[in-house]
């Protein structure tokens, strides 16, 4: 219990890390995806500091976990994370943005070590991800593929010939992560483009689903670690139910801030409300 | 003059039904000696092979395990079937789901694999034009897209199975090689060559039963034009199923004595600007292409005279005008767009008097 106590207070302090970064980033690009990006924070820091199978020092190991970020837009808050394992020189992110950075709103694989597929267009990541994974059957490594996609891309069509093949090729060694954060560009899914039950969708489609609060860090580390390890079986989703912009209150649930730019006196006090209210608040 | 035909010279000679099980059922390995729909020179009925697709991306994968195939519920038609038949465990048939397919490929390519991916070019071209751009050729991923019963082929399925955009939608990609095949042979070396060219590729394919304009598998370089044949009076620049009859016509006009070069230019992109060079130089250049007027052969061409102050050569483009096609088999639409070597033979006719 101790070792999970550090392991989540650790996995706390690099959440916020992911927030802070995006933040500074934002005003390095001058307009961001604050909101985006914060929903995913602990859903991001878990993945990659606790579950997924790495080697930063090896991006090309074939036997890594992989990992596709269908939401593309949520780079901001995975970039930091990359350059924290050593992938790269963190001080590449300093020109965030600015003619001739490898580094855009959304990542390519290209250009940035440690991206394992370009992803911008949304309704594409979980196809490349049963991709990889039907990839990694034949070759018959063990490893695993995860896709995170958000919840206002699951009204893309392509997101469920993509399940279907995933249930249909029973692609155990893949998991994907909804980041269930409400919310699209104009305004909640629900009035948007209405795509629940997600769970139960996916089941329909031959998956195994968990549904957890995408905040939790406990319940984050459970469900990833009652993943069955099998080749043949069932493809996992775990649908984590979070708050768009969670972390700084003007952004939680906010028509507004799906892009911004904070600036002057608006960024120092959402850096202050990042570094003292956090901690407290979220990952309860 | 480049609209409908009035009046076709081809007459009555044309075949007017449309062999369904052609598509549908494929056909059996082997079969050859089927009648040329494509041409009424009643003398050339060569024999036909059948669509090696599958094939000789089966044998590739003999030796090759970073291949893999898929396909969109269209494994007979395209004859991956015989390809899946000998490597099951590298086939995958999505079903009826184009886009996914394509993405699917892609990140099989990610992962090592050289990915050939083939559905009608109707839906690998046009319904997943986004998915080609954006997770084939942007990232430089080893996918081969295959857009087969291209054009017209298709016949009187109708426009929602017609592919007359594709060259000009898939030129226009960056970092996309785009490559036509005019026979059997010729896609079985564009196949071999593909398989170590970096980056995504377009390979657009007629119906895959095409009659045969190499007697050999010939080395494809990809960006480098064929020279068929020689011709000082003009010169026929074609691409894919239209290569075959434009070389009957040329050899039709050798018999009155003009003499037209043929250059079979099965890469759209790069485009071979040094073939348009040496077409030039016989001061009249004919394009022919089952595709539509804009943005194919044609205008890539005229781009290239313009750019390389050739302005002065006397340019005619045979192509699909910009218009959806009538309902009608296969022969008798090449006939009424002069798509055929009569139709080819008539408008050489008039370049070879401007």
């Amino acid at each position: 219990m101790i070792e999970r106590h550090l392991a989540v207070e650790r996995l706390r302090d690099r959440a916020r890390f992911v927030r802070t970064e995006t933040v500074r980033l934002s005003r390095i690009a001058g307009a961001g995806h604050y909101a985006s990006s914060f929903s995913a924070a602990e859903l991001l820091v878990a993945l990659y500091y606790s579950e997924l199978r790495l080697r930063p020092d090896e991006p090309a190991w074939p036997e890594r976990d992989r990992f596709v970020l269908s939401k593309g837009h949520a780079a901001i808050g995975l970039y930091p994370i990359l350059a924290d394992l050593g992938y790269f020189d963190a001080a590449q992110l300093d020109d965030y943005t600015r003619l001739g950075s490898n580094f855009g709103d959304h990542p390519d694989m290209k250009k940035i070590r440690g991206i394992d597929f370009s992803s911008g267009s949304l309704g594409h990541g979980l196809s490349a991800a049963v991709g990889i994974a039907l990839a990694g059957r034949v070759r018959g490594s063990d490893h695993r593929t995860w896709c995170m996609l958000g919840d206002g891309e699951l009204a893309e069509g392509q997101i469920w010939e993509a399940a279907m093949s995933a249930g249909h090729f029973e692609l155990g060694n893949l998991v994907v992560v909804v980041d269930r954060n409400q919310m699209c560009i104009d305004g909640f899914t629900d009035d948007v483009m209405g795509i629940e039950p997600i769970d139960a969708r996916f089941t329909d489609f031959g998956w195994r689903a968990q549904r957890i609060d995408g905040h939790d860090l406990d319940a984050i580390l459970d469900a990833f670690s009652d993943l069955p390890r099998a080749d043949r079986g069932q493809p996992q989703v775990v649908v984590a139910d979070t708050i768009k912009g969670r972390g700084v209150a003007r952004m939680e649930l906010s028509l507004d801030w799906h892009v911004g730019n904070l600036a002057g006196q608006d960024y120092d006090d959402v850096m202050t409300e990042l570094a003292t209210g956090l901690a407290a608040e979220v990952g309860r | 003059m480049t609209g409908p035909a009035s009046g076709s010279q081809s007459g009555g000679q044309v075949a007017d039904v449309q062999d369904t099980s052609e598509v549908f059922r494929g056909t059996a390995s082997g079969s050859t000696g089927l009648r040329d729909q494509r041409s009424t020179d009643g003398a050339d009925q060569r024999a036909i092979p059948a669509f090696v697709l599958g094939e000789e991306l089966g044998d590739l994968a003999d030796h090759d395990d970073r291949i893999a195939v898929l396909t969109a519920d269209l494994a007979k038609a395209n004859r991956t079937n015989d390809f899946a038949a000998r490597h099951p465990d590298r086939f995958f048939n999505l079903g009826i789901a184009e886009k996914n397919m394509i993405t699917v490929a892609a990140g099989m390519a990610a992962s090592g694999f050289v990915t050939y991916a083939a559905t009608f070019a109707s839906f690998s071209a046009l319904l997943g034009c986004e998915q080609i751009r954006t997770d084939c050729a942007y990232p430089g991923l080893p996918v081969r897209v295959i857009g087969h019963h291209a054009g017209m082929s298709m016949g009187f399925y109708g426009t929602s199975h017609h592919a007359l955009e594709d060259l000009g939608i898939m030129r226009t990609i960056a970092d996309l090689t785009v490559v036509c095949a005019s026979d059997a042979n010729q896609l079985r070396g564009i196949l071999r060559a593909s398989v170590d060219h970096p980056g995504a590729m377009y390979i657009r394919l007629g119906r895959g039963r095409d009659p045969e304009v190499y007697a050999d598998v010939p080395d494809v370089h990809f960006g480098r034009a064929v020279q068929l044949r020689d011709g000082t009076d003009a010169a026929i620049l074609a691409t894919g199923s239209e290569v075959y009859p434009s070389l009957r016509a040329a050899e039709r006009l050798a018999a009155t004595g003009a003499s037209v070069a043929v250059y079979d230019v099965h890469t759209l992109k790069p485009f071979d600007v040094e073939a348009v060079t040496a077409a030039a130089s016989t001061g009249r250049v004919l394009t022919v292409e089952e595709h539509n007027r804009t943005n194919g052969l044609g205008t890539a061409t005229a781009e290239a005279l313009f750019e390389g102050g050739f302005a002065g050569v006397r340019l005619r483009r045979l192509a699909v005008p910009d218009e959806h096609v009538p309902i009608g088999p296969p022969a008798a639409l090449y006939a009424h767009y002069q798509l055929d070597s009569d139709g080819i033979a008539g408008e050489l006719t008039m370049l070879l008097d401007d």
